[in-house]
């Protein structure tokens, strides 16, 4: 019943709508000038409104900076590749800022500034071979840059170099959460895969039991990184497609059923002193003030009321009804809690029945 | 090189055919008729789909609480009137599907390709009526078929527009990719038919039935776009098609095209050997092509447009071509660029950045001669030159964050977050969409032989354009804030919770941006009926469809089929004394033909 009473509701409202619209279009019948082109009235009305409107582009991207500026994926990176990432991206900003600037007010300008007027002629200008010549080559000039630094900076991302001896860390998929599993003392993982899954005996990740580097393989559902280590991640999913998005790492990589992807990078700031970030610690204490506004709703759910910063590992590849809620916490700490946290964390040879 | 208006074409003509009802309304081989068909089905799905977003924006807003709307519309998919995570992603997945199929490719390719390629070139139909008729029909068939998929019983599909397997291939994954996913991939081959069918008549009838004096270089930059769009078209649509007939094979028949060592629910699948990475290489060789088969129709209207409003010619009319061809070579070779982080071989990754980049250049040069064509115009403020120019202001604008989307190292870190939807819905999405609207505003007069109330068009505009910048500029910062798409609920992140206050913002404009739709719905069927009869050529356009009488009549033109003299630009040409001078107006004495 509510139902039925909310669609009527709903069409009224519509009505409502189309009937102002239509009074205020019949209102203007007996308008014989109105035929349906625009007049100079009309072009100077809306030269105005385009002088307007760029003022209102101009507002709503200072706002935008103002409300939401503080562009977490800009700065305080967390890992080694992190800041050239970073300065890219700024670059990349800096010259899109400047260019959207200039066009924007090139075009509302002219739009304003040439507004038509009866009896004026517009200047018959159909071509110019060396304006046109100045517009092709200062973007192939600018983009030649910008793509030699992203080439760069993709390869420094993508190879990684096995002689650092990286520590080797499985992340394991599968709907909706995440497994990390460590290679154990000879950092090199056991064989697996998905048809080996044996849930009865504990084999949640498919390990080959046969396989010595499976046994002292460790599985967790944190993820703890030493800092300054690099990691060598290798990634598997067991059911469908997921993205390991770790954002404050600049690190992401989709989990791909049947292949095994990878991704490396080095942790550089641990938890710890990331929490002392002042800029951290700003955006944690204003994230606090919106969660006791809404106290309420937020206990309800069962949270904890107060949030404090942790790195997370988020699943960013649609995968199903619980995607949004698909994540694990990551902990980077300095190499003693590391190795304390890893010993006491059982392998796989004690945990299988 | 082009056809002769023979005197058979003519004969034919002459000798008129009783037309019942069903042959002028419903099975219509008029491409005028057929154009409008294609207008009004894509309207209908577009309301559809605007809904939805509506629907799930409110979600994300004020997320988890009872809404009213979503018991009434969502009926057991909303307990309570909260919605259901499931059907949260079929209404992301089946908006996008509508919006960027339904209504950007058949609404508006469909619409204006169908009306304006016999009408400019100078023929008197298409190449072949019947094969058009029969494309509007697949058209309708799959429009139905994709709507009748969100009654069934287990959902619609959700595994997102790109229907990325294994999601969307096991039934067992997720509700909606049982038969609604099943009927999604029917509807799409059958609209990929549809398509395919109207591409190949549209690069007939534009290569062989130009009038007399149509040369390749006199055709208006609207026929431009059209004719490359309905190659990209041809090339690229076949190769979802093979993907879609894969999957179907992968759901139905066991085979393994793009799966392999699955363990689902507590069982071993049998699948082995295939590679979701494949369908995403297949899925995105149309997917990317796509983008372009959407934007570049709205491009050549959007330039017509504004030479005829501003009385000036366009400018740089060669680099204009030359641009559409630059993009449309460009747009078969970056593909990759949606998978950098798909597991595909990173150095791939390094060669889609390079060739993604190179797209920026036809772009820019395409932006800087619209600037220019309005720099020292007369510019008639219609609002299909308002939408003109808000075309290009939300091309620029999403146009320019490609270049942080296309670079693989910047990729990595905000693929698949709000700063990608931002991207895309102003660059292909709100751009084509007012290309769109422009050209509804522009050539309503031609097909319904009335005029579109002006008021009421500045003020969808004005209301519009705002709206749009107002749902997707704060957008990018919620991206760049981490925020991933297509999340049911932020509530589970602490951390996104400073962005809730800028998505309730987004969707109260979302709101009001959708309500302003219905001015234009109003304009648009009460005009039909009651608008203004308009004049022969109420814009004053050069181009050879405001030549032909208003009264739509089988064959267009009464009579021979006019001749073409000139290009379609010739406004506020020197020595003239009216500020445009059609197509078919022959050369004066002395007077040379521009050699643009």
């Amino acid at each position: 019943m509510t139902a039925f009473l909310t669609i009527i509701i709903v069409l009224f409202v519509a009505v409502a709508i189309w009937q102002m619209v239509k009074i205020f279009d019949l209102a203007q019948v007996g308008d014989d000038a109105n035929t349906g082109v625009a007049t100079d009235k009309d072009n100077t009305m809306n030269g105005y409104l385009m002088i307007g409107f760029l003022i209102f582009i101009y507002a709503i991207t200072i706002a935008s900076f103002w409300y939401l500026g503080d562009l977490p994926l800009m700065s305080n990176s967390a890992s080694a590749h992190g800041p050239q990432v970073d300065n890219l991206m700024i670059i990349s900003m800096a010259l899109i800022f400047v260019v959207q600037t200039i066009t924007q007010f090139l075009l509302h300008y002219f739009a304003f500034k040439y507004k038509g007027e009866k009896g004026k002629k517009a200047l018959f200008f159909a071509d110019n071979n060396t304006l046109e010549a100045i517009w092709t080559i200062i973007p192939v000039i600018v983009l030649s840059g910008l793509i030699i630094y992203g080439l760069f900076t993709w390869s420094n991302i993508m190879n990684v170099d096995e002689s650092e001896d990286p520590l080797v860390i499985e992340l394991y998929a599968q709907q909706f959460n995440w497994k990390a599993r460590y290679a154990g003392e000879d950092n090199t993982l056991g064989l697996a895969n998905v048809r080996l899954i044996d849930i009865d005996r504990a084999n949640i990740l498919g390990l080959d039991e046969s396989d010595p580097n499976a046994q002292d393989d460790k599985i967790t559902t944190e993820l703890h990184l030493p800092v300054g280590q690099p990691v060598l991640f290798k990634m598997r999913s067991q059911d469908v497609l997921h993205s390991a998005y770790m954002p404050h790492f600049r690190a992401q990589m989709n989990c791909v059923p049947g292949m095994i992807t990878q991704f490396g990078f080095t942790p550089t700031v641990t938890t710890a002193e990331m929490r002392q970030n002042p800029d951290i610690v700003d955006k944690v204490a204003n994230i606090n003030k919106i969660r006791i506004e809404n106290s309420e709703t937020i206990l309800a759910s069962g949270q904890d009321l107060r949030y404090e910063f942790d790195y997370l590992l988020l699943c960013n590849k649609i995968c199903g009804k619980s995607h949004y809620n698909m994540q694990m916490k990551i902990i980077v700490e300095t190499q003693e809690e590391y190795d304390a946290w890893i010993k006491e964390q059982a392998t796989f040879k004690n945990t299988i029945n | 090189m082009s056809a002769h208006a023979d005197t058979h074409d003519h004969d034919e003509h002459e000798h008129h055919h009783k037309e019942t009802f069903v042959t002028k309304y419903i099975f219509s081989q008029d491409h005028k008729m057929i154009a409008k068909q294609y207008l009004i089905t894509g309207t209908i799905m577009g309301v559809i789909g605007v809904l939805m977003s509506l629907m799930f924006r409110m979600q994300i807003a004020w997320p988890e609480e009872p809404n009213i709307l979503f018991e009434a519309l969502l009926g057991k998919w909303a307990p309570g009137g909260v919605m259901d995570a499931d059907i949260y992603l079929a209404l992301v997945t089946i908006h996008g599907t509508i919006m960027v199929f339904f209504v950007l490719t058949a609404g508006l390719s469909g619409t204006f390709s169908n009306l304006l390629i016999p009408l400019q070139i100078g023929a008197r139909d298409m190449a072949s009526g019947f094969l058009n008729m029969v494309s509007y029909w697949l058209f309708f068939l799959s429009s139905v078929i994709m709507v009748i998929s969100l009654f069934v019983e287990a959902g619609p599909a959700a595994a997102g527009w790109t229907i990325y397997p294994p999601l969307s291939a096991l039934p067992m994954a997720q509700g909606g990719s049982g038969m609604g996913m099943t009927l999604w991939l029917v509807s799409m081959a059958i609209f990929i038919a549809s398509s395919l069918l109207g591409s190949l008549n549209y690069i007939v009838t534009v290569i062989n039935l130009r009038t007399k004096g149509m040369s390749m270089t006199r055709l208006p930059l609207t026929i431009w776009a059209f004719f490359v769009t309905a190659i990209i078209g041809v090339v690229s649509f076949p190769v979802l098609l093979s993907a879609a007939l894969l999957l179907i094979m992968d759901r139905s028949f066991g085979t393994s095209f793009f799966l392999s060592d699955i363990f689902l629910q507590g069982e071993v699948l049998h699948y082995q050997g295939g590679s979701p990475v494949l369908f995403e290489h297949l899925f995105w060789f149309l997917g990317h092509p796509e983008v372009y088969i959407v934007i570049l129709p709205a491009m050549g209207l959007v330039s017509e447009i504004m030479a005829s409003s501003s009385r000036k010619p366009i400018f740089g009319y060669r680099a204009m071509i030359a641009s559409i061809l630059a993009i449309a070579f460009l747009s078969t070779i970056v593909w990759g660029h949606h998978m950098f982080i798909s597991g595909m071989n990173p150095f791939l990754g390094s060669v889609f950045t390079f060739t993604t980049l190179l797209i920026a250049i036809p772009s820019a040069v395409k932006a800087f001669n619209w600037i220019t064509t309005i720099w020292k115009g007369n510019l008639q403020l219609n609002p299909a030159m308002l939408f003109s120019i808000g075309f290009v202001s939300t091309f620029i604008t999403g146009g320019l964050t490609g270049i942080i989307l296309g670079d693989s190292a910047l990729d990595i870190n905000v693929h698949d977050t709000y700063f990608v939807v931002a991207h895309f819905h102003l660059v292909m999405g709100i751009s084509a969409l007012y290309g769109m609207f422009a050209g509804i505003y522009h050539w309503f007069p031609k097909m319904f032989g009335r005029m579109l109330n002006k008021n009421l068009g500045y003020l969808h505009f004005w209301i519009t354009a705002i709206c749009a910048y107002g749902v997707f500029f704060p957008m990018h910062f919620i991206g760049m804030a981490g925020l991933p798409r297509r999340y049911y609920t932020n509530s589970n992140f602490p951390l996104f919770d400073d962005t809730a206050n800028a998505n309730v913002i987004i969707t109260i404009f979302a709101l009001v941006g959708g309500a302003v739709q219905l001015v234009y719905l109003y304009n648009f069927f009460s005009s039909i009926f009651f608008g203004k009869k308009t004049v022969q050529n109420p814009w004053r356009s050069t181009t050879l469809e405001w030549t032909a009488p208003v009264k739509h009549i089988h064959g267009n033109w009464e009579g021979d089929i006019p001749h073409v003299h000139r290009w379609a630009y010739d406004y506020s040409k020197p020595g003239h004394d009216v500020d445009f001078v059609p197509q078919n107006i022959p050369l004066k004495e002395g007077e040379e033909e521009l050699q643009h």
